[in-house]
């Protein structure tokens, strides 16, 4: 069976890639793509490690075939950041001490940063939610949800009556 | 060292490797690769129990793209040689035969043969047309079923299969008991379950022409890996060079090797580099959960509260070989407390499921988290407080430990105090709510470690050791550093370095990284530090002896060079060239102990009386960790380690059917807690500093996964009024321990 050639905008750049069939987008990011901070942490949509945004909506990329990102765009964590401007969320999870092992941390913050392009200004309540479909398991979430919050609150200073 | 002001340590600087970790480009195990590289697969056992007839690998041997395939028969048999793992010993023989069953498959998912083949998928259809032909033998799966007459055995070798056992005792527990007001007797049990890292095991192995093989891995121990895959193998040392990659979590389960001799060994007969990536499913099945257990305990106190008995015994599932935290969960099981008289057994059983590995404290949540429920009922029994009845009976300096030694300096005093004022325990209790409380307790660990820390031209330095960073001990090693040069600590890079360019180092595990790899750095700080005096006494012409270090700076004594301006080390080091050269400070450390970590725990506990369904609502972790170097970092292992506890509490086991197949391998049904599951977790850090230490450090990572089983378990029963004595308080369990009567 011979691959699919496959166009789409990765990280605001057109890039061409060779995939099989089969193959999911989490492999083709890593593989064919050459970009490896999109993570595998079960490949069965179960922990997050492997989100990225495609075409505006957050996925889990183990569940996605790499076919499908024809035509789209795609967003990993490779293009988060502007430039060497750390975006806001990513400041915060350092400032914060948002990471231990930090294999996790492309997931949350992509799956971070669709949260506050839904929702700029998310309770605590909903950034659980929010991001209960990615797994960490060094920090309790603790200083994630802070991090997350904080984000938000920069970005949206809460106006006093 | 009490009375030391410290400039840099207790500051929360951004982690060194954080950038790396906040953009991807950290590279984890999965991430390295190199041209040409094959991919290796894995064939597991279909069968938890059964003999090997025969295999025949040549259909997989002829499918195109097929380079190599290898069975038990390419491991050498090993004798049972022990080396030093770190909590627990690797038995070479044992460990081999994990690597690739020889005879006999001893668990669902033991590796039969593995596959090198130019793609993934070809590699797993080479797998799929590999023949093996099984004798199924019955399962084993339950210490119970383990120990009953008649029962198969797994190995001959033992005669039966309990593979250890031990026993340590004081003054007469049975006398003890008959004279006791209250008594409390109690079996518990927990099932097993697993570390949990979102990482799987992934390494990279490329050998040469020359003999010499290079291994990229996710490990917490590289000199492991190292050491135990040429044991293994009968390669010399000398010739593995392991470069350890970042690490995605590990909690003792990144310590014993499960890919890396199988991908030198195909590397080795390919000629090409060979990667191998464990999927979820495998990580589940395969590699080293710990035990599921069985824990008799009996306590007596008198009606004072003073514990006077307890006798205690242990049954832990090794997995397919010897080798349970057995041992260790005896040795922890009451040493918070002075309990006069006391029996304690503990039982090694093996049993068909995969052998157990080290899981953050090895042995002692599940031996404390049946004695902390027993003291519970004794307090409820006599009307006592819980932090009160703990009070009384805790353990303070100079008291000898159950497990032998003579206590040093300890805060568990200290740690029920703080309890006890914290927020948490003062505020009133809901009246929805059981609250539930309960202490933990782990050793820590010192062994070998070293560290080189070297001085640029530019008065910057790096610090490099061999520990894996799981925690964020490369921040806490670059604080001590700048704490000893008095230089900022963004100066300091901190680097973890492969087995050819760093000295020995044990592993990433034991709460020791911080402690005894910290001592080393701080020892080869003040190496540097006593160079560049040496450096400025060349530049006064003075003796040493004249020149002191304050805050940073060489400074003149004794009235010697009394004109001079104090040098800093940004001054010094441009002098380096002109004064001796450059200037590397090395120590290395082998301390024999460290210094114990006691924590309690306070939980609010919301239970559905409908559903059986649980939740934490409020969760403070109190901890006695002798000195915080980064409290960040500190302030998440404590809550990291009450996450992995509620888990193993509420949720976590390991489903097996009846032929010893595991039904939940995988994220969605072994239901680790996300964040919806979990409130802000308070912690509480106390600061009796170590001796044995010089800032007082005492190691941090594991004490905090003790005491959550007990602590939602006393919320459970303060909720519930039923005392539920087997893990995971799982909705149907509690449903039906609600409905029992």
């Amino acid at each position: 069976m011979s691959k699919l050639h496959v166009t789409s905008i990765i990280n605001g750049e057109p890039v061409e890639f060779l995939c099989e069939p089969h193959e999911s987008l989490l492999d083709a990011l890593r593989n064919a793509v050459g970009l490896t901070g999109t993570k595998e942490g079960c490949a069965t949509g179960d922990c997050g490690a492997c989100s990225v945004i495609l075409g505006g909506r957050l996925v889990p990329s183990c569940l996605v075939l790499a076919a499908e990102a024809e035509g789209q765009t795609v967003t990993t964590i490779e293009g988060i950041a502007d430039g060497e401007r750390l975006h806001p969320l990513q400041q915060k999870f350092l400032e914060h001490a948002a990471l231990q092992c930090g294999v996790c941390t492309p997931g949350f913050i992509v799956a971070a940063k669709a949260l506050l392009d839904a929702n700029p200004n998310p309770t605590e309540g909903e950034t659980r939610y929010w991001l209960a479909g990615n797994l960490c398991r060094c920090t309790g979430y603790d200083k994630i949800i802070r991090a997350v919050l904080d984000a938000a609150a920069e970005k949206h200073p809460k106006v006093s009556a | 060292m009490s009375t030391r002001t410290f400039e840099h340590v207790g500051t929360r600087p951004i982690r060194h490797d954080g950038v790396d970790k906040v953009t991807g480009r950290a590279a984890y195990g999965a991430d390295v690769s190199l041209p040409g590289m094959l991919h290796g697969a894995v064939l597991r056992s279909p069968h938890a129990h059964a003999r090997i007839v025969s295999i025949d690998t040549s259909a997989a041997a002829r499918l195109p793209g097929v380079k190599a395939v290898i069975t038990g028969a390419d491991i050498p048999p090993n004798s049972a040689k022990l080396m030093l793992g770190g909590e627990a010993a690797l038995d070479l023989h044992d460990m081999g035969d994990n690597l690739l069953a020889h005879d006999k498959a001893l668990y669902h998912g033991h590796a039969i043969a593995a596959v090198a083949a130019t793609s993934l998928d070809i590699a797993r259809e080479a797998l799929a047309r590999i023949e093996v032909v099984y004798e199924p033998l019955p399962p084993i799966t339950s210490v119970d079923a383990a120990m009953a007459d008649g029962a198969a055995l797994l190995h001959d070798k033992y005669k039966r299969n309990i593979a250890n056992r031990m026993e340590f005792k004081r003054g007469d527990a049975d006398k003890a008991f008959a004279d006791a007001d209250v008594v409390v007797d109690r079996e518990f049990r927990t099932p097993m379950v697993h570390q949990g890292y979102i990482e799987p095991h992934a390494c990279l192995a490329r050998t040469g022409e020359d003999g010499r093989a290079v291994v990229w891995c996710t490990t917490q121990g590289p000199f492991v890996v190292r050491d135990a895959s040429a044991a293994i193998l009968g390669m010399d040392p000398a010739h593995i060079k392991v470069i350890p990659t970042e690490i995605g979590g590990g909690f003792g389960g990144k310590i014993v090797v499960y890919l890396e001799p199988l991908a030198i060994v195909l590397s080795r007969k390919t000629n090409r580099p060979v990667k191998m990536v464990m999927s979820r499913d495998e990580v589940f099945r395969a590699t080293g959960p710990t035990s599921g257990s069985k824990v008799r305990v009996k306590l007596g106190a008198t009606r004072d509260g003073a514990l006077v008995a307890a006798r205690v015994s242990l049954w832990y599932e090794a997995g397919a070989y010897k080798g349970s935290p057995a041992g260790a969960g005896a040795m922890c099981a009451i040493a918070p407390y002075k309990i006069p008289n006391f029996f304690i057994e503990a039982h090694d059983v093996v049993v068909n499921k995969p052998k157990v590995a080290a899981y953050r404290a090895p042995g002692s949540p599940i031996a404390m988290f049946a004695t902390e429920s027993a003291i519970d009922d004794v307090a409820r029994q006599l009307g006592m407080d819980p932090i009160e009845i703990r009070m009384k009976n805790a353990a303070a300096e100079g008291d000898q430990a159950s497990y032998g030694p003579k206590y040093g300096p300890i805060g568990f005093k200290q740690v029920l105090e703080a309890a006890k004022n914290s927020a948490h325990w003062k505020s009133p209790r809901q009246a929805n709510l059981g609250r539930g409380f309960a202490c933990g307790f782990w050793f820590n660990a010192g062994m070998s470690s070293s560290a080189t820390v070297t001085l640029n031209p530019d008065g910057s330095a790096a610090v490099v050791t061999g520990n894996p960073d799981i925690g964020g001990t490369r921040a806490a090693q670059a604080l001590m550093v700048a704490e000893e040069l008095g230089i900022p600590v963004e100066r300091v890079r901190p680097i973890v370095a492969d087995t050819d360019s760093a000295g020995h180092s044990d592993v990433t595990g034991g709460s020791r990284v911080c402690y005894a790899t910290g001592m080393a750095v701080i020892r080869a700080a003040e190496d540097v530090r006593d160079q560049l005096r040496a450096r400025a006494a060349k530049i006064w012409n003075v003796d040493i002896a004249d020149v002191g270090w304050e805050r940073g700076k060489a400074v003149p004594l004794n009235g010697a060079a009394k004109d001079q301006q104090p040098l800093t080390v940004v001054q010094i080091a441009a002098q380096m060239p002109h004064t001796g050269g450059p200037v590397v400070g090395r120590a290395a450390v082998n301390p024999p102990m460290a210094g114990p970590g006691f924590g309690a725990h306070i939980c609010d506990l919301e239970v559905d009386k409908e559903t059986g369904r649980s939740t934490v609502v409020r969760y403070t972790a109190v901890q006695d960790v002798g000195k915080a170097v980064h409290p960040s970092y500190v302030e998440g292992q404590m809550q990291g380690g009450v996450a992995q506890g509620i888990g193993w509490a509420l949720n976590e086991e390991y489903v097996f059917d009846a032929n010893g197949v595991m039904e939940n391998a995988g994220f969605l049904d072994y239901r680790m807690p996300v964040a919806s599951d979990l409130p802000m977790i308070e912690t509480v850090i106390v600061e009796v500093p170590n001796p044995l230490h010089p800032y007082g450090v005492r190691g941090v990572g594991e004490t905090p996964i003790v005491p959550p089983l007990a602590a939602v378990a006393n919320a459970m029963r303060d909720a519930t009024g039923v005392r539920f004595t087997e893990l995971p308080l799982s909705p149907p369990r509690v449903l039906r321990g609600l409905t029992a009567d």
